[in-house]
């Protein structure tokens, strides 16, 4: 049976680690080998790594931290940040990573989404969808698109814009409330709902989670695929361990062999 | 098996870089230090190793493109695995391009060493997602010297699997071991001294480990 994946999420800043990882006795905390490594060890399903480095020209470094940590870790990657190119996908492929996240991309020019699954396959393609609810009090709900960490609104409708990138080939979708991340109340549990009932693609809960009701709600109710968590587990508030006897509990089926 | 070489095939596919490092690290932990793991474009390394190992990552049709943009290479397999009767592992797109044909995007001749489609995966509860992506436990078919020892079943250890496509062999005793997804989908495959896992063993951790050390030490 195919279990639900717990997917600890690093942010990569010119090939480190920031918004520091402060569990367990990490020789380097910002080193990204030496976290994955520790989720890793913890049972972690699947890791990812956000590049939030500001210039293209840095992209070496966080090629070498892929690729150390492809060497490092025998479970699976995804990376996402700043790829605009079908060389882009290909680059980071190579250094390791098995899926690679696409955000801004997607929204400029649906059709690279295409070229990707193409070249790649469906199964490497992660379209990143960051929206924020714009429906009032008592409207249907509703959210649009954002863009550049939720900065630059798109005008698209976040459904529609997850029918068309599954469309296009995107193999899973990671959707992110904008409204929620960071806030540790809960993931936008209807945003994750209506866009994972739209599509026949796995959905990543992502943003919000502030305890471990909050993984269980994601799957439950947001009817994701997979969870995705930071802080909960960076800051040593939780282990993967723990939420993922926490979620088999309350009756998920969770990998517990690792 | 000392001082034995594995050929992993480099036609430009995925992350063969990973997929390396596994193969050292299980033959490290299997106490078979003097293996020699090398990731090669070269047919006539290929032609000349103990064991071969062909990965895959991405689109059929592209990985079979790749591959057959490598001089010699299709040759050097078959010489390696028919006329030598080496171990031949295919992994994932690699598995299925063991089969007659594959069906994603455009129709593709494969290699057709193991006879079958690759077709899409059509759960039979439609709220089952696809690509089927992620850890699931292996049912065994039928007994093989590459899962010996390894804990299967409902309670036993997990695997990764990430793909849309999955391939059906014409032959059902070719079929070594299914997961359960809407439906049985083929895990592993193998007839005589080919093999092939639709799940990533360099990804899949213990039971990886374990199961690539099994091949290195396989004597079909």
């Amino acid at each position: 049976m195919l279990k639900t994946r717990i997917i600890p999420c690093l942010d990569v800043k010119d090939g480190r680690v920031v918004k520091g990882v402060q569990f367990m006795a990490l020789r380097d905390a910002g080193d990204p080998v030496e976290a994955a490594k520790a989720y890793d060890a913890a049972g972690a399903d699947e890791l990812c790594f956000l590049d939030i480095t500001a210039s293209h020209e840095d992209r070496g470094t966080l090629l070498d931290a892929v690729s150390r940590t492809a060497e490092a870790c025998f479970m699976p990657l995804t990376v996402g940040g700043g790829i605009r190119t079908v060389a882009d996908i290909r680059t980071l492929l190579l250094a390791g990573a098995d899926k690679v996240s696409i955000n801004t991309a997607a929204v400029n020019d649906p059709d690279f989404v295409a070229r990707g699954a193409e070249k790649f396959g469906s199964q490497c393609i992660v379209v990143a969808i960051d929206a924020k609810r714009t429906s009032g009090p008592g409207e249907p709900a509703a959210w649009q698109i954002f863009t550049h960490g939720g900065r630059n609104p798109t005008g698209l409708d976040a459904i529609a814009f997850a029918r068309m990138v599954t469309a296009r080939g995107a193999g899973e979708l990671l959707v992110t409330s904008m409204d929620r991340d960071g806030m540790r109340s809960g993931y936008d549990i209807a945003l994750t709902r209506a866009i994972s009932d739209a599509v026949s693609v796995p959905v990543i809960a992502s943003g919000g989670v502030g305890g471990l009701d909050d993984l269980v709600a994601g799957v439950r109710d947001g009817r994701a695929s997979a969870v995705l968590a930071a802080s909960i587990f960076h800051f040593g508030q939780h282990t993967v361990a723990e939420a993922k006897a926490h979620m088999a509990a309350a009756g998920l089926a969770m990998r517990l062999d690792a | 098996m000392n001082g034995q070489t594995v050929a992993i095939i480099d036609y430009g596919s995925g992350n063969l870089h990973s997929a390396a490092k596994a193969f050292e690290r299980a033959a490290r932990e299997a106490g078979l230090d003097s293996t020699r793991i090398l990731l090669t474009d070269d047919a006539d390394v290929v032609a000349n190793a103990d064991r071969v190992v062909l990965p895959g990552v991405g689109a059929y049709a592209d990985c079979r493109r790749g591959l057959d943009a490598v001089s010699g290479m299709v040759e050097a397999m078959a010489h390696t695995a028919h006329s030598r009767s080496r171990p031949f592992l295919g992994i994932c797109v690699g598995m299925q391009l063991l089969a007659t044909r594959g069906l994603e995007y455009a129709a593709t001749p494969g290699l057709d060493w193991i006879a079958g489609d690759v077709g899409p995966i059509v759960p039979s509860n439609p709220a089952l997602k696809v690509p089927h992506m992620g850890w699931n436990t292996l049912d065994v078919d039928r007994d093989h010297a590459l899962l010996a020892d390894i804990p299967l079943g409902p309670d036993g250890l997990h695997a990764y699997f990430v793909h849309s496509f999955a391939l059906t062999p014409r032959d059902p005793a070719d079929r070594v071991a299914h997961s359960d997804y809407g439906g049985p989908v083929t895990a592993m495959v193998a007839r005589n001294n080919i093999a092939g896992t639709q799940f990533h063993p360099e990804k899949s951790q213990r039971l990886g480990l374990a199961f690539i050390a099994n091949f290195l030490r396989w004597r079909p």
